[in-house]
C-alpha cells in the first residue's frame, strides 16, 4: 500500500498544497452539491483513508471545468485528485450502470453513446463532405466529436462545418468512421487503463494523416488532443479557430442577417482549460445583425454548466438550481434571444434547462455554427 | 625570488569536517615526496592564528617561497592565506590552494577513495604551484562621491546619511517629486505614524542638502567606468517650466484646460489633475511640471487662443521651448533605490478587477482613506448623487504573491500587514462597517507586528481563513466565492467594496538599470544580492549597491535598515580613499588578436574594447582589457577563438600541467 501512497502524494504534488481553499472556493457545483475538492486534496495524503474517500458519492459530482486547478496558486490540479478516486471505483468495478455502458461502448465502438460504429458517419448523407485519406497531405483534419456524430439535435453543427468550409474553398477532410472517441471523458470517468489505450490508438490513427492541423469541433476533444495526446503531429485547434480565420481572410462572407441579441457562454473546456477567449467572440462578432451581449460572469469567470467530467452519465442529486438553469436565467435577464454555445455538451444541458425553465419563446440555445449556417443563406 | 620553486604543503584537519573522511597523515606524508616541496605538515585549523603562524616561519626559516594550503574552498580563505605570505614577505599570488574539504571530505564517504583524491587534489596543486608568477596589486583613487538612482525612502535614508557623513550625493529621481510609494500611504503600520508627517522632513532634508544636488524628472542613460571611477550621464528631462522662477503657487494648474481630466499618477486613478502638476501637495520639489503627453499645447501645437496656465503664471515661469538637459559627472559608488511595482490586479481577471469599480487595490485604497487624498479622507464610493460608504468591506491577501499561476512565488512580506492597517483605518471611519479579512497565513513577524495584529483583530476586524477564488455581480452587491477552510464551508459573501492586498513586484522598466549597470536578478526578477545573508547590500559589481524594495520586497523599518546598510558600504569605500582592483585578469596578445571582437561581446562587465594598435606599420584594431574593469572571470579567454587571451594566474601554461596531475590529457 506504501506504493500507492506514494504515488498518489507524489502523482498529484498533494505535499504542495497550503490550503488555502482556493480551489474549492472557485468550485461551481458547492452551491448545490457537497463537493469539497480541498478537502480530498488533504484527506488523500492518508493512504489508509483512499478506499473509503473513492466511494464517497461527491467524488462523482466534480464537471471537470478544471477551475480549481486553474485557480490553484501552487500549480496543483486537485480535479486530477478526484479523477484518480474515480480511478479506483473504476477499478474496482462498482461503478454506476450508465458509466460502465459508456465505457464499455467506447472500447467496443468508439463512442460512449452505444452506437454502432458502421452508423458513425450517417450525418453526412446528402452532403458533399471531402474524406481525408491516410498519408495523403490535407491542411486542416477535421475531428467530429460522438455526440455531434449522434445526437440528431446536434449534426447540424457537423453539417454546417462541411458547408461552411465548402463555400470558403479551404482545404480539409473528414476521416472515415474509424474516427473514435477522443476519449476525454474516459479520463473524467477515471478509466485511466482504457484512456492510456486510447490515447495510444488514436495517435496511431491520426497520425497516418498527413494533416497540418487536426481541427476538434468539440472543446472536449480539442482540449485532451492539445493537452494530453503529447505524440500528435498535427497542431490542434478548434473550429472557432478555423472559422475565424476564415472568416478574417475574407474567405466567406455572412450575408443573411440575423437580428438576434446574442451572448456567449464559455465552454469550461474552452475557456478555462484553454484560454480560448476571443475567437468565438470574433466569430459571432462577424453576423450581420447580430448583436453581442456579455454575461457578468464570462471569460476567466465563466459558470460551468455542468456538462463535462462524465456528468453525462453520472446525474448530480441535488434538489438546489442547475448550474445550468443559473445561466439560462441570467441570459434571459439580460435580455439575450440567443444562447450560443460552441460546445454539444454545453448545447444540451443549457438547452435541458431552458425548457425546464419554460423560456422557449423568448430565448433558444444554438450552437455557434447553427448561426453560421443561418447567416449564410 | 623567481629561482627554483621551494614549496611548502599545509593540510588542515578542519577539525573533523576533513579530517573525518580524509586521512590526513598520509596525505601530508605523500606531500612531502613530491618534486619540489621542501616542507609537508598538518594542522587542526590551518586558518586559526597558529595555523598561519606554521607557514609564516616556515617562509622565514625554510626560504620557502611557493605555498600550497589543502584546505576548504578558496572562496572562504584564499584571501586570508594571501595575507599570511603577504605577512611573511612573499608575494600573495604564490598561493595555491587544494579544496580538500568542499570538493573531497564533504561530498564522499568512503576514506579510503577520499584520501586517494585528497593525495590527487594536493599534487595538482603542487603542480601549478611551481608555475605561479607573482602578481602587482594595483590601486585606483576614489572619487569621493555616490550616484543615488531613485527617491523613495530608501533613496533619501541612503542619500542623506552619506551626505551627513560628508561626501556628495547625486540623487536622480524619475518622477516630479522624491517621496516613492511611502507618500502615497496614509499611515503606516504598526504604529500608525502619520506616512507624511515623518518622510515629509526628510524630504525636505534632501533638496536642502549642501552636499546633495538633486535632480528629479531626471534619469540616467550611461554609466561607465568602474569601482571608484563611473562617469554618469544623466538626462534632465524637459519640465517646460523654469525651475528657478516657480513658486509653486499652483495657479496654472487651476487655469488648465485638462484640469480635473487626467488621472493622478500619485492617487493611483482614484483623483485626477490637470496637465501641468505638482504630484502631491507636500512634493518635494515644490515645482510644477506640464506632462508633455497631455499637454495640449504640447501634443497639438495649440491650446485654444494660447495656453491659459503660462497666462496666469504670475512668475512668467512657462516656457514651451524647454529642451532637456545633459548633466555629466564623477562618481565612486552608485546606490540602486529604484523600488518597486505593485502587482497589476488585472492580471487575475477571477477578481473582476478590471471590470468593478468597487473592486480596488490597497494602493487605492490609501489614497482613499488619505486626509489628503481625493476624497479627504472619507471612504466614499461611486459619484454625485450616486455616492455611497459601503458597510460590507473585504480584503483579499496575497493578491499575485505567493502565487504561481501569476509567477510569483515569494511573499510580498508587507500586505499581511498593511491590510491590518487598512482594515484599522476602515474601521475607524465607518464604526458600523463589516470588515473581513480573508486570508491563507497572517505573517505578522517583525517587532510589533502581531500586537499590531491582535489589536486589529479584537477591533472587530474578523479574519476568516481562506483565499477567495472568484468575484462576480449580484444586483449591487459583489459576491466573493471562497470557502472558509476552518469550518469547511463554501461561501458566498456578499460585499459592497473589495480591497485587494497587492504584492509588491519588481518594476515593469527594471531593464533600463539592469542595462545600465549589469546587474543580475534573483529568480524573484529582483536585483540580486552578492550574498544572501554576508553581503545583502552589495552587487555583483563592485561600488554598486542595492536599498530598500529594488532588491526584494520589504517595509518601511527593513527599507530604511538596508539603505543605511548600503550607505555604509558606499561610506566605507569613499572614505579609504582609494580601491584595489583584480591583479588575476585577463591580457590580450595583441600580436595575434584577430580583432573579431567577439571578446568585447562575452565579457560580462564591459572590461574590452577594441583599440587601434600599430602591428608593424599596420594600424590594427585589437582588443584590450582594461585593468580595472576586469574581474577575472576568464569568459573572455575560453571564448577567443585565436587563443590570444590568458589571465593570470591561470594562464595556460599554468592550468594544464595541474589538469595533467589529474588524468585530464
Ligand atoms: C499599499 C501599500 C501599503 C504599504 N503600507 C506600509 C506601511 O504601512 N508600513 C510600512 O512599513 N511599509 C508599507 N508599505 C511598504 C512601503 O511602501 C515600502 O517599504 C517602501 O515604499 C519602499 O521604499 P523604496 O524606496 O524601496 O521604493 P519606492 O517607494 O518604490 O521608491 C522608489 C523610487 O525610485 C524611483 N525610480 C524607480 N526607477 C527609477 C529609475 N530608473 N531612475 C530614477 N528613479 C527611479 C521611483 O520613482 C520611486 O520614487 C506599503 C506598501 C504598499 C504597496
Ligand atoms: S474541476 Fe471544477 S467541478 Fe471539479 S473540483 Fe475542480 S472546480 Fe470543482
Ligand atoms: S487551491 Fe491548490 S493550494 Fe489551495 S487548497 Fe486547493 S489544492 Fe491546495
Ligand atoms: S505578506 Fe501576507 S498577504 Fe502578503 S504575500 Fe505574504 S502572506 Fe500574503
Ligand atoms: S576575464 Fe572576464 S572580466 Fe576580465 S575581461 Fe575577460 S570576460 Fe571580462
Amino acid at each position: 500500500m506504501t506504493e500507492e501512497l506514494q504515488s498518489f502524494i507524489e502523482k498529484y504534488d498533494l505535499l504542495g498544497c497550503i490550503q488555502c481553499g482556493r480551489c474549492t472556493g472557485g468550485c461551481p457545483v458547492t452551491v448545490r452539491t457537497d463537493l469539497n475538492v480541498r478537502r480530498f486534496v488533504y484527506d488523500t495524503v492518508d493512504e489508509e483513508a483512499l478506499e473509503e474517500l473513492a466511494k464517497m458519492p461527491e467524488v462523482w459530482d466534480c464537471t471537470a471545468c478544471n477551475t480549481c486547478a486553474v485557480r490553484c496558486p501552487k500549480g496543483l490540479k486537485p480535479v486530477e485528485v478526484l479523477i484518480g478516486l474515480r480511478n479506483i471505483m473504476v477499478e474496482s468495478g462498482v461503478v454506476q450502470p450508465t458509466v460502465r455502458d459508456a465505457l464499455e461502448s467506447v472500447f467496443r465502438e468508439g463512442n460512449p453513446w452505444d452506437k454502432s460504429r458502421a452508423t458513425r458517419n450517417d450525418w453526412m448523407k446528402d452532403l458533399e463532405v471531402k474524406m481525408a485519406e491516410p498519408g495523403e497531405p490535407v491542411e486542416n483534419l477535421i475531428f467530429v466529436c460522438c455526440t455531434i456524430a449522434y445526437d440528431p439535435k446536434l449534426q447540424v453543427v457537423a453539417q454546417n462545418l462541411v458547408k461552411l468550409l465548402n463555400k470558403a474553398g479551404v482545404d480539409y477532410g473528414f476521416m472515415d468512421t474509424s474516427e473514435t472517441c477522443c476519449s476525454s471523458e474516459v479520463h473524467n470517468l477515471g478509466e485511466e487503463g482504457l484512456f492510456e489505450m486510447m490515447v495510444e490508438d488514436n495517435t496511431e490513427l491520426l497520425n497516418e494523416y498527413a494533416a497540418k492541423r487536426l481541427v476538434a469541433i468539440s472543446p472536449h476533444c480539442y482540449s485532451v488532443f492539445k493537452n494530453q495526446y503529447p505524440d500528435l503531429k498535427a497542431e490542434v485547434l478548434h473550429y472557432t479557430h478555423l472559422v475565424g480565420e476564415i472568416l478574417e481572410d475574407k474567405k466567406l462572407e455572412l450575408t443573411r442577417e440575423l437580428p438576434e441579441k446574442i451572448v456567449f457562454h464559455d465552454p469550461c473546456f474552452l475557456g478555462k482549460q484553454n484560454n480560448v477567449y476571443d475567437e468565438p467572440r470574433y466569430v459571432l462578432g462577424q453576423i450581420p445583425g447580430a448583436e453581442l451581449l456579455e454575461f457578468d460572469r464570462s471569460r476567466e469567470r465563466s459558470l460551468c454548466c455542468e456538462g463535462g467530467g462524465g456528468k453525462m452519465w453520472v446525474e448530480t442529486e441535488s434538489k438546489k438550481e442547475r448550474l445550468s438553469e443559473t445561466r439560462v436565467k441570467d441570459a434571459k435577464e439580460l435580455g439575450a434571444t440567443v444562447l450560443a454555445v460552441a460546445c454539444p455538451f454545453c448545447v444540451l444541458t443549457l438547452d435541458d434547462s431552458l425548457k425546464a425553465k419554460g423560456f422557449e419563446e423568448e430565448m433558444r440555445v444554438a450552437e455557434i455554427l447553427e448561426l453560421l449556417g443561418e447567416a449564410l443563406d | 625570488m623567481n629561482n627554483k620553486p621551494r614549496i611548502g604543503v599545509y593540510v588542515c584537519h578542519c577539525g573533523i569536517n576533513i579530517a573525518k573522511t580524509v586521512e590526513i597523515d598520509p596525505v601530508t606524508e605523500y606531500a612531502s615526496q613530491l618534486p619540489n616541496v621542501k616542507v609537508a605538515r598538518n594542522y587542526s585549523y590551518m586558518c586559526s592564528d597558529p595555523g598561519q603562524l606554521l607557514i609564516r616561519e616556515d617562509i622565514e626559516k625554510e626560504g620557502l617561497n611557493r605555498i600550497v594550503v589543502a584546505s576548504c574552498s578558496p572562496r572562504m580563505h584564499e584571501l586570508t592565506f594571501r595575507k599570511t605570505l603577504a605577512e611573511a614577505g612573499l608575494n600573495p599570488y604564490f598561493l595555491e590552494m587544494a579544496n580538500i574539504r568542499e570538493q573531497c571530505s564533504w561530498v564522499h564517504e568512503d576514506v579510503e577513495e577520499a584520501t586517494a583524491k585528497a593525495r590527487k587534489l594536493v599534487a595538482s596543486s603542487v603542480a601549478k604551484a611551481r608555475l605561479l608568477e607573482p602578481l602587482e596589486e594595483k590601486e585606483v583613487d576614489v572619487e569621493p562621491a555616490t550616484l543615488v538612482i531613485g527617491g523613495g525612502i530608501a533613496g533619501i535614508q541612503a542619500a542623506l546619511d552619506i551626505a551627513n557623513a560628508g561626501f556628495k550625493v547625486y540623487m536622480v529621481e524619475k518622477t516630479p517629486s522624491v517621496g516613492g510609494t511611502m507618500a502615497q500611504l496614509d499611515k503606516t503600520f504598526p504604529t500608525l505614524d502619520c506616512s507624511a508627517c515623518i518622510l515629509t522632513p526628510k524630504m525636505v532634508d534632501v533638496a536642502s542638502h549642501p552636499n546633495i544636488e538633486l535632480m528629479t524628472y531626471s534619469q540616467v542613460e550611461e554609466i561607465t567606468g568602474y569601482v571608484g571611477n563611473f562617469e554618469v550621464k544623466v538626462r534632465k528631462k524637459a519640465r517646460y517650466i523654469d525651475m528657478e522662477k516657480c513658486t509653486g503657487c499652483g495657479i496654472c494648474a487651476e487655469e488648465c484646460r485638462l484640469k480635473n481630466r487626467i488621472p493622478s499618477e500619485f492617487d493611483v486613478g482614484v483623483g485626477k489633475r490637470s496637465a501641468v502638476y505638482l504630484p502631491f501637495p507636500q512634493a518635494v520639489p515644490a515645482k510644477y511640471t506640464v506632462d508633455p503627453e497631455r499637454c495640449l499645447f504640447l501634443t497639438r501645437g495649440k491650446c485654444g487662443e494660447s495656453p491659459k496656465c503660462a497666462d496666469a503664471c504670475p512668475s512668467q515661469a512657462f516656457d514651451f521651448e524647454q529642451a532637456d538637459e545633459m548633466v555629466e559627472f564623477k562618481v565612486g559608488a552608485v546606490i540602486v533605490a529604484t523600488g518597486f511595482d505593485v502587482f497589476d490586479a488585472s492580471r487575475k481577471p477571477e477578481y473582476g478587477y478590471a471590470d468593478y469599480d468597487n473592486v480596488l487595490t490597497a494602493l487605492e485604497m490609501e489614497r482613499l482613506v488619505s486626509a489628503s487624498g481625493p476624497t479627504g479622507g472619507k471612504i466614499v464610493l461611486g459619484k454625485g448623487d450616486e455616492a455611497y460608504t459601503p458597510k460590507d468591506i473585504a480584503f483579499i491577501k496575497c493578491v499575485g504573491s505567493r502565487d504561481e499561476s501569476v509567477g510569483n512565488e515569494y511573499c510580498s512580506r508587507g500586505c499581511c500587514m498593511y491590510t491590518a492597517k487598512l482594515a484599522h483605518l476602515v474601521h475607524e471611519k465607518i464604526p458600523d462597517a463589516n470588515v473581513r479579512i480573508y486570508y491563507m497565513d497572517v505573517r505578522a513577524f517583525g517587532k510589533g507586528f502581531e500586537e499590531f495584529y491582535d489589536r486589529v483583530r479584537r477591533e472587530g476586524v474578523r479574519y476568516i481563513r481562506g483565499n477567495p477564488s472568484e468575484i462576480f455581480k449580484r444586483g449591487d452587491k459583489l459576491v466573493i466565492k471562497v470557502e472558509d477552510t476552518l469550518t469547511a464551508k463554501a461561501l458566498e459573501d456578499e460585499v459592497d467594496l473589495v480591497v485587494l492586498a497587492v504584492g509588491l513586484e519588481p518594476r515593469k522598466d527594471v531593464r533600463e538599470i539592469i542595462d545600465l549597470l549589469r546587474l543580475s536578478q534573483s529568480g524573484d526578477r529582483f536585483f540580486l544580492e552578492a550574498h544572501p545573508k554576508l553581503a545583502p547590500v552589495d552587487t555583483a559589481t563592485d561600488g554598486v549597491y542595492l536599498a530598500g524594495c529594488a532588491q526584494g520586497p520589504k517595509d518601511i523599518p527593513d527599507t530604511v535598515a538596508q539603505a543605511k546598510g548600503a550607505a555604509s558600504s558606499a561610506l566605507i569605500l569613499l572614505s579609504s580613499g582609494k580601491v584595489k582592483v583584480q591583479a588575476q585578469i585577463a591580457i590580450v596578445n595583441e600580436a595575434t588578436c584577430r580583432s573579431c571582437g567577439y571578446c568585447v561581446e562575452i565579457c560580462p562587465y564591459g572590461a574590452i574594447e577594441m583599440v587601434e594598435a600599430n602591428r608593424m606599420g599596420h594600424i590594427v584594431s585589437v582588443a584590450r582589457v582594461n585593468e580595472a574593469l576586469c574581474k577575472g572571470c576568464g569568459a573572455c579567454v575560453a571564448g577567443c577563438f585565436s587563443g590570444s587571451i590568458q589571465q593570470k594566474s591561470f594562464k595556460d601554461a599554468q592550468i594544464l600541467p595541474q589538469l595533467a596531475v589529474l588524468g585530464v590529457k
